[in-house]
């Protein structure tokens, strides 16, 4: 253990190291806190569950943050319901059958952007007779807006922007710009800033009927990180990206370094026809198209990221790190303490395990290292050619579902810079770190 | 990559053994070459196996066999004027029962080892069978023809920006090597881990800097849609897709392998037979050229030849990337589509490929390194 404490006091002659193993140590902070608090089941609920956990967001909009440098700011979702502070709900009794429901629904738009689309989600309950709704939208100059008239079934949903007769009134403006534009001027849309209200006027036509709604403006912004073609929070896969990623990387660099280091040492030690057999063996690995095969993998086997895990880790206990192992193994095997195990009548299995392995562990370390990089891209390349794991949320899949759906022609930007960003910083601290490693390991490249 | 590859231990100084017998070299090159080949071969063999393996857990490479078998039988029934005035009843069950015989007679019906054996020669000789959904440019079905006509233009792709990478950061590194410790060579010390970022994931940036925010380079593509018809503004439109793709290679690639050049160079610039060169007053050029290039060449060739491997495979995505209508493109489309044939026959196609670079590479190592010629070293 010795070493490691002349590592760490190397590793601070390396300011990028530094860096590197701060970058480290946030991202497993942060997939700590990711599992804890967004547990695995909740995680596929809310990236797999379906309309009803991100209906009520609006779809493929930014990040709200980019509200800062923006100088016209974009509207928020916003929903209201009945209870809500903003919401109230009167009735009034027509006849012993009818009765009138009134709901208005006022809310603050102080933004310099129109919103992506607005929707009323009716619940009613009747028997025979639904409900007939009818709608107007008041402006915080004064204006009152008719909207449609419908009758609500029993979950209805009357989509503002979808209402051609409202179009017409606005004169052919789409109602999510015309309800709040400005009628002066015609040219350039500008929003009225200030108090909006949706009323909402429902008459019952049976004496238990019931009316409810849900008033839902999607906004132009979203959450932390913005939202996907499906309306997905972007936030969940970021979130569950880092676990999967740290430990896609360091299982699949440890699996690879520590197989290869083995069949190293077992070629070194017993000699001859193993050691022989050993790197013709990885002389033909090195040749065999290893992307190719894990593609055929995914696309004939499974795509679970942990199936193919096992494929990366197998077609690599011969990679061409064996070469390199070797040559050090050839070394460490003449050490007299060596022949002093074999005098005392220790097995071949014990020197390779307890003495031969065991002296080369500070050099595996940058090469481990080093790895996990490449491993963490090959998961997102593997989910950027279409067999990424069905379930998981990973950053490869978010860049791949960005670029499937056009993201950078459209220049929804957030969506492909934030998993690759996530990506590149993982992948330069730990190259940082390994390449620091190498340095202060390899006695060779220090002088250089 | 490069990093493995340049073993950091230069190897025992090359005796410069005046060499003799011709003959003997020749000989000694062709028992070499033929080696190489034979181990190389069995890479093929063992890497095509093994796709078939991973292909036969869905009984897929079957399905590509029957597939064909059925179409051929109902082709060539269905076009037999004399079947025509038979009525369709009779007709399909001809084409059943001689879809059954066809497949008795390919062994289908065998048990799956022999039938491994078979498809790997069948794989081994290039028939690749026919693809399910796919065609080529041309209209042809034939797996080979589909993967034969993507194969230049990945390897337009490949070449431009493998050989470009390696003689730049060769070059560089030499420089760097030279000035030892100066600003430059800092800087690509502290960059060399920006090589753990894959090149398509560079090819993402640029895309979105040059493509998408300025607007100066194609998305994507390797020519203008549409074409234009003249030879030589075509073959502008050819370059102006490829200086994106090509970029994000050099991106990925340089600042790595420029640093285990330097690092290569430097550790062999410190061997005693290069001070003495230098002691004895030879310019620097007739230095770096005699005493540090020479031996060295054959681990930079080593390099070179697993940088092309790495490239063979990082060409899929990044062909993926930016709509490169090649091999990588096409093994793309055809996971997309389920296209079984055509991924198999892509297989096939990747390990014959890399074979084929790494002995071109091992017999231009043979050329270059003596100890092969002489045969004084081992194995390499």
């Amino acid at each position: 253990m010795k070493w490691l404490q002349q590592t760490l006091k190397d590793i601070r002659q390396y300011p990028s190291a530094i860096i590197g193993l701060v970058l480290i140590l946030s991202m497993v902070v942060l997939a700590l806190y990711t599992i804890i608090t967004i547990p695995y089941s909740e995680a596929i609920r809310l990236w797999r569950g379906g309309e009803e956990v991100w209906g009520e967001n609006p779809r493929t909009v930014p990040p709200a943050w980019t509200n800062w440098f923006r100088d016209k700011k974009m509207p928020e979702t916003l929903v209201l319901r009945v209870g809500d502070e903003d919401v109230t709900k009167d009735m009034a009794v027509i006849s012993e059958d009818m009765y009138d429901i009134t709901l208005t629904y006022t809310f603050d738009y102080p933004y310099d952007g129109f919103p992506q689309s607005m929707n009323v989600f009716f619940t009613t309950q009747y028997t025979a007779k639904a409900p007939h709704v009818s709608m107007s939208w008041l402006t915080p100059d004064g204006r009152r807006i008719r909207l449609g008239d419908i009758t609500a079934r029993r979950s209805d949903t009357y989509r503002i922007d979808q209402d051609d007769r409202l179009t017409r009134r606005l004169r052919g403006v789409e109602p999510r710009v015309g309800l709040f534009a400005d009628p002066e001027k015609e040219n350039t849309p500008t929003t009225v800033k200030g108090t909006y209200t949706l009323v909402v006027e429902a008459t019952t036509f049976e004496p238990n009927s019931e009316v409810d709604a849900k008033f839902v403006l999607y906004g132009q912004v979203h959450g932390l990180a913005g939202t996907d073609h499906r309306r997905r929070d972007l936030m969940v896969a970021l979130l569950w990206g880092t676990p999967i990623a740290l430990s896609f990387g360091l299982i699949a660099a440890l699996g690879t370094t520590v197989t290869t280091m083995i069949i190293a040492a077992v070629g070194v030690w017993f000699g001859g026809a193993v050691d022989g057999l050993i790197q013709r063996i990885t002389e033909i690995n090195m040749v065999l198209p290893f992307l190719p095969i894990l593609i055929m993998v995914g696309t004939f086997m499974s795509r679970s990221i942990w199936v193919l895990l096992v494929w990366v880790i197998a077609l690599s206990i011969f990679g061409g790190a064996v070469k390199t192992y070797r040559a050090t193994f050839l070394q460490v095997k003449e050490a007299p303490y060596i022949e002093a195990a074999q005098a005392y009548g220790a097995s071949n299995w014990r020197i390779i395990v307890f003495y031969l392995v065991p002296r080369i562990i500070p050099q595996l370390l940058p090469g481990l290292v080093s790895a996990i990089p490449a491993y963490v891209f090959l998961e997102a390349s593997l989910a950027l050619l279409g067999i990424g794991d069905p379930v998981l949320p990973t950053w490869g899949k978010l860049i791949n579902d960005a670029r499937a759906n056009g993201a950078l022609y459209n220049a929804q930007y957030y969506w492909v810079l934030q998993p690759a960003v996530l990506l590149m910083v993982v992948g330069l601290a730990f190259a940082m770190v390994g390449f620091a490693l190498d340095r202060i390991f390899n006695p060779r490249l220090r002088e250089v | 990559m490069s990093e493995d590859a340049l073993s950091v231990q230069p190897d025992s100084p090359v005796t410069s053994r005046k060499s003799s017998a011709g003959p003997r070299n020749v000989l000694r090159l062709a028992r070499y070459t033929v080696l190489k080949l034979g181990s190389l071969f069995i890479a093929v063999v063992v890497g095509i196996y093994l796709t078939i393996l991973i292909a036969n857990m869905g009984g897929y490479v079957d399905q590509i066999l029957r597939g064909q078998i059925r179409e051929q039988v109902s082709i060539s029934i269905g076009m037999d004027p004399e079947m025509r005035q038979r009525p369709v009843e009779e007709r399909n069950r001809l084409i059943e029962e001689t879809i059954a015989i066809e497949e008795e007679r390919l062994g289908l019906n065998q048990p799956f080892l022999i039938r491994s054996f078979r498809f790997l020669h069948r794989a081994l000789t290039l028939n690749l069978g026919r693809a399910q959904f796919m065609s080529s440019d041309s209209g042809s079905r034939l797996v080979s023809n589909i993967i034969l006509e993507r194969l230049p233009s990945t390897l337009l792709l490949m070449a431009t920006a493998n050989l470009l990478l390696f003689f730049v950061s060769v070059f560089f590194a030499l420089y760097l090597s030279r000035n030892y410790g100066n600003v430059l060579d800092k800087m690509v010390v502290g960059l060399s881990p920006t090589s753990a970022v894959p090149a398509w994931f560079y090819g993402i940036f640029l895309i979105l800097l040059f493509a998408a925010v300025l607007g100066w380079l194609p998305f994507g593509g390797m020519v203008a849609a549409p074409p234009p018809p003249q030879l030589g503004p075509r073959l502008l439109s050819m370059g102006r897709h490829l200086i994106l793709p090509v970029v994000a290679w050099l991106l990925s690639g340089f600042f790595g392998s420029a640093y285990g050049f330097r690092t290569f160079f430097l550790i062999f610039s410190m061997e005693d037979y290069v001070e003495l060169a230098r002691a004895k007053g030879l310019s620097d050029r007739d230095v770096e050229r005699r005493y540090v290039l020479r031996p060295t060449l054959p681990n930079i060739i080593t390099t070179f030849a697993l940088m092309l491997i790495t490239l063979w495979q990082g060409a899929i995505i990044l062909e993926t990337i930016f709509n490169w209508p090649g091999l990588g493109r096409l093994l793309f489309q055809a996971i997309g589509l389920f296209d079984t044939a055509v991924i198999v026959g892509s297989n096939v196609i990747y390990a014959y490929l890399l074979a084929l670079t790494v002995f071109l590479l091992d017999f231009i190592y043979a050329l270059v390194d003596p100890r092969v010629r002489i045969g004084s070293g081992g194995a390499k």
